[in-house]
């Protein structure tokens, strides 16, 4: 296990690929999540589990289940219904030990389904080659940057309300505008290499 | 075939692996729903009007069983629903009241009120022809007939007529209010369904200008309020208003207004009769009958005459030897 190998897949994950900022994958939560921090961090948290559970999930069954009965057409589907059924047993969970995050969350844990930010980190594991561990790390990785992206966003939000916004502006457009321009500031890491 | 199958079979297996885990998850991770909950759901009406300033029954039977709501707010549900819900929580509540009923103040349809334009466009509505100088009509109290107040109404209670105007199925109403917080012309409102004598207008324009845009419009001349023998009508604003709490609904009010603005939906028709065995003259119900109906000299036997009352029922209030009674049949017109 190459250490080194592992801190730039970290690296890599977190703000050079960014999934939110460089790659444009889950918006949905991250606009519909980030109007306070308390409720990020949880969606992110969420998210994390099932990312990195379905990663591994996924890996495996590609790799024992799929690769050798030359099934990668199945990939799709397959990942899909690995996801959904994850996502579902999370939102038992959570509705059963934090009634509050599940309320804060609301429709979006749900919503983790049809994110493309999980289905996309389990296909570009697949797609880079990398083995359990690896997959494993990116996958985590790709959740911390998510929580990153969100967090950040919801800090902003959360200070745009007491901001002098133009009547046309206020609400969701203010907030695209300034995810932009988050956008704009990780593309700084862009062409890095660790 | 075998390449079928076997993508067939791992697809299943998967699908199935999954399926167990989840039931299984689902029977260790079980929430416990307050059982209140679901039983007041059961008992309210289940139209989701929003009355009761919940968000929907589902909402409202949570606050009850969980936040301890009034169990009153339901209108729509009435008495019963509130008397079911007490059973439910072990509370009593006051179910006593009338019931409540939306009215559209105007009568001014297509033959009584002139349109000033053709409203030709493709999204026909009241608050869309609002911003076209108030509306097409010549009337600019009157309700515009495009149906905001029926597309909002939970239980399809309001219709417009013929004529273009709203009008509401009071058996149907549940005194939610939607369709008098939606009309932009503010003529619905919510009066109870006892109250049988109305002013069906609600134009504040002086007595000319008033009947030039309407033929059955209220004048404003007061007729109403010197004819009404105990003071519920008042004229404001060029516009008369009936005070429910003191109306007894004798109905004279809507037969002197010279234009038919006030109507009487009242399917009763109430006569009083002397009790010759009881009476004894003193003539006190003569004078208090506002359209002298009663006849008969000091100390001699009563009489009413039939055609002239009215029902207003004042003579039986003012008797002290109880010797009127009131004879009650159905209108069959």
């Amino acid at each position: 296990m190459d250490l080194g190998n592992l801190i730039s897949i970290v690296i890599g994950a977190i703000f050079i690929n960014n999934f939110v900022f460089a790659k444009f994958l889950g918006i949905c939560p991250f606009m519909g999540v980030s109007k306070k921090v308390e409720s990020s961090i949880g969606m992110g948290m969420a998210v994390a589990f099932v990312m990195t559970l379905a990663s591994a999930i996924t890996w495996l069954v590609y790799n024992f289940l799929l690769e050798p009965f030359g099934l990668q057409y199945l990939q799709t589907i397959m990942f899909i219904l690995i996801i959904a059924s994850l996502v579902q047993f999370v939102e038992m969970a959570i509705q059963k030990t934090s009634p509050n995050l599940y309320k804060a969350l609301g429709v979006f844990l749900p919503l983790i389904t049809t994110n493309c930010a999980v289905l996309g980190v389990a296909i570009l594991n697949i797609q880079e080659g990398f083995n359990f561990i690896e997959t494993i790390i990116n996958s985590f990785a790709v959740a911390v940057g998510f929580t990153l992206a969100l967090v950040l966003l919801a800090g902003i939000r959360e200070r745009l309300e007491y901001a002098d916004v133009p009547r046309p502006f206020q609400g969701v457009p203010i907030a695209f505008v300034s995810a932009g321009l988050l956008a704009m500031a990780f593309m700084g890491f862009a062409g890095m290499q660790i | 075939m075998g390449a079928i199958i076997i993508p067939i079979l791992i697809l299943g297996g998967v699908g199935l692996v999954m399926g167990l885990f989840l039931a299984f998850a689902s029977k260790k991770f079980e929430v416990e729903v307050n059982p209140n909950v679901e039983k007041i759901m059961e008992v309210l009406p289940g139209i989701n009007c929003g009355a009761c300033g919940f968000p929907g029954c589902a909402g409202y039977a949570e606050a009850i069983a969980l936040e301890g709501a009034e169990i009153t707010a339901c209108a729509p549900g009435g008495g019963s629903v509130v008397e079911a819900i007490g059973g439910i929580m072990g509370m009593t509540a006051d179910t006593s009241g009338e019931k409540i009923v939306a009215r559209v103040a105007c009568q001014g349809d297509k033959t009584r009120v002139e349109k000033l334009y053709d409203f030709d466009v493709e999204l026909k509505s009241c608050a869309t022809a609002m911003l076209y100088f108030g509306g097409d009509k010549s009337c600019w109290h009157s309700c515009l007939g495009y149906g905001d107040c029926a597309g909002v109404c939970p239980v399809d209670a309001i219709e417009i007529t013929e004529g273009g105007i709203a009008k509401v199925d009071e058996d149907k109403c549940v005194s939610c209010g939607k369709c008098a917080s939606e009309c932009p012309k503010r003529v619905i409102n919510m009066v109870p369904q006892s109250q049988k004598v109305t002013v069906c207008c609600s134009s504040r324009e002086k007595g000319a200008v008033a009947r030039k845009n309407c033929s059955v419009a209220c004048i404003g001349c007061g007729i109403c309020q010197r004819a009404c023998p105990v003071d519920a009508v008042h004229v404001k604003n060029n516009l008369a208003k009936i005070d429910v709490e003191k109306c007894i609904e004798c109905g004279l009010c809507a037969i002197k207004c010279p234009t038919k603005a006030i109507t009487n939906t009242s399917r009763e028709i109430k006569k009083a009769e002397v009790i010759e065995e009881k009476c004894i003259g003193c003539t006190a119900c003569g004078r208090v009958c506002p359209v002298d109906a009663i006849e008969g000299a000091v100390k001699e036997k009563h009489k009413v005459i039939e055609e002239k009352c009215i029902g207003c029922q004042l003579c039986y209030d003012k008797c002290k030897f109880n010797a009127i009674k009131i004879n009650v049949t159905e209108k069959t017109d």
